[in-house]
């Protein structure tokens, strides 16, 4: 069901991890959650994160939610995409990415959920 | 991300079991299990801006008063003058507190010369009903009071096409029933009050159901409404359709707190009529005493005002003088829109503000209401 290639947090972000850098975005559990999302907002590139601080917002036309960063880290890209299509978050949640980070500690990525223990969590 | 725990022990309406088994996403909202949306909001919205849409709001209540003096006493607790309305009419109206604040916003229809059905909101069904029987014992006369919630389920259907979906199921003439009227007769089979009122900015009816039968006939809307695109809605489309249009939400946009004056619904007063709980007070704003009112806003910068986020005055500024009282990104207008209860200096369209979103400081500008006004009248 969700993709096994992606890793996944408590608080329904997904990550994809490709040597020290990360791509994060938000699950199809997390997106239906929301329904229609019509903002995103962002940090910017360079900003140092650590785990679990807020990274920025989320907007459906309902409610509004942080977005919490899996890993610590510096942001080296935002999907500028996200400011004109938000609703590409609703309609592919696993192919829309928010933010890359440059990982500073790999130890992190052991607390990180795989596809069956994200699936499990959201039931 | 971040999600919220489902809430236990809610009121249910006649039609929640068919909602759950329909797949609508719940939420509470004034006590009741209510759905917040089925095919999601933007495309219950638009279907209700394009076609037509069908709402289950059985969680609202009514209050009826009849008696030789019924009228009397609706005229001394609400604000609008409801001597003016015939027989099978319906206005909206306001119960007022002595202060000329809102108790909460009515419909008041006349079902008999001395006899009117009060539409109330979910949420203020038991205060309400006991302000209404604490209003008429004051003014005293001959007036019985009865809470017949619980004797109706309420099925609206709104949008261009909701006459004529409607239509197919009843022999009552809807063309024949103008804006703010209404009719009995059968929908379906099933003996209904159907009135042309609605709380989206579209053409549409509300459908008093007893509840027994509210399933049987909001089955049959949604298979008459089939070739016309119809929509089943939640709450939270009706909550972006009713702002978009401008309309008010009691205990969101205005409360105890706030006069039917302050609120911008001096149009609900009825100024010409004998005394009312709250006249002196509403007729002093009026005459040049009014300090603050709600107005319509729109986002200069990209991002989304909502509820109690605070309002600056001008650019910049770090002076706080007035609240959001609602806002959202609206599905058909596609912009930011709100309303916050402002200074009257600062009320004027164009005059720009800033409003405090999470921290970040962003620019609005007052516009004119309403923000959606449909093309054609019904």
């Amino acid at each position: 069901m969700y993709p096994t290639d992606l890793n996944y947090t408590r608080d329904h972000e997904w990550i994809r991890v490709s040597g020290d850098e990360a791509t994060v975005g938000i699950t199809d559990f997390a997106q239906k959650q929301l329904g229609d999302v019509v903002f995103v907002e962002l940090p910017d590139v360079g900003r140092a994160l650590t785990q679990g601080e807020v990274f920025g917002t989320i907007e459906s036309v309902k409610a509004v939610s942080e977005l919490f960063s899996p890993l610590a880290g510096e942001v080296t890209a935002v999907n500028a995409d996200l400011v004109t299509h938000p609703e590409a978050v609703n309609s592919q949640p696993h192919d829309t990415w928010m933010i890359k980070i440059k990982i500073t500690s790999a130890d992190e990525l052991g607390g990180l959920l795989d596809a069956t223990q994200y699936e499990t969590l959201t039931q | 991300m971040s999600t919220t725990p489902p809430t236990t022990a809610l009121k249910k309406t006649p039609l929640h079991a068919r909602h759950r088994a329909h797949g609508a996403r719940m939420v509470e909202f004034g006590g009741w299990d209510m759905p917040v949306e089925y095919s999601g909001i933007v495309d219950e919205h638009l279907a209700v801006r394009t076609k037509v849409g069908l709402f289950d709001v059985s969680h609202m209540g009514q209050v009826e008063l009849a008696g030789d003096d019924a009228l009397a006493a609706v005229q001394w607790m609400s604000c609008n003058d409801a001597s003016r309305l015939a027989v099978g009419q319906i206005q909206y109206s306001a119960l007022t507190t002595a202060e000329g604040t809102f108790v909460d916003d009515i419909l008041v229809y006349r079902m008999a010369e001395q006899h009117f059905m009060l539409v109330v909101n979910a949420g203020n069904i038991m205060k309400d009903h006991a302000w209404i029987v604490a209003s008429a014992t004051e003014r005293g006369g001959d007036v019985s009071i009865v809470n017949a919630s619980s004797r109706y389920a309420l099925i609206a259907v709104q949008g261009p096409a909701a006459e004529q979906a409607l239509q197919t199921l009843t022999a009552i003439e809807l063309p024949s029933i103008n804006y703010y009227w209404f009719a009995t007769g059968e929908v379906a089979g099933v003996r209904v009050t159907v009135s042309r009122t609605g709380y989206t900015g579209e053409d549409g009816f509300e459908i008093f159901v007893p509840p027994a039968q509210a399933e049987k006939v909001w089955n049959a809307l949604l298979e008459a409404g089939q070739p016309f695109g119809i929509k089943p809605c939640g709450l939270g489309a009706r909550d972006t359709l009713r702002l978009e249009a401008s309309m008010r939400l009691c205990g969101s946009d205005m409360d105890e707190k706030t006069s039917v004056v302050e609120a911008g619904l001096s149009w609900i007063v009825g100024w010409k009529k004998e005394g009312f709980q709250g006249a002196e007070t509403l007729r002093a704003q009026k005459a040049g005493g009014l300090e603050r009112r709600l107005v319509g806003f729109e986002m200069r910068d990209r991002a989304i005002a909502r509820h109690g986020h605070l309002v600056m005055a001008g650019v910049d500024s770090d002076t706080q003088v007035g609240v959001v009282t609602s806002g959202t990104q609206t599905p058909f207008l596609k912009k930011a829109i709100g309303l916050a209860m402002v200074p009257v200096a600062l009320s004027a369209p164009g005059t720009p503000l800033t409003i405090d979103i999470r921290g970040r400081r962003v620019g609005a500008e007052v516009v004119p209401e309403p923000f959606y006004k449909r093309s054609k009248p019904a």
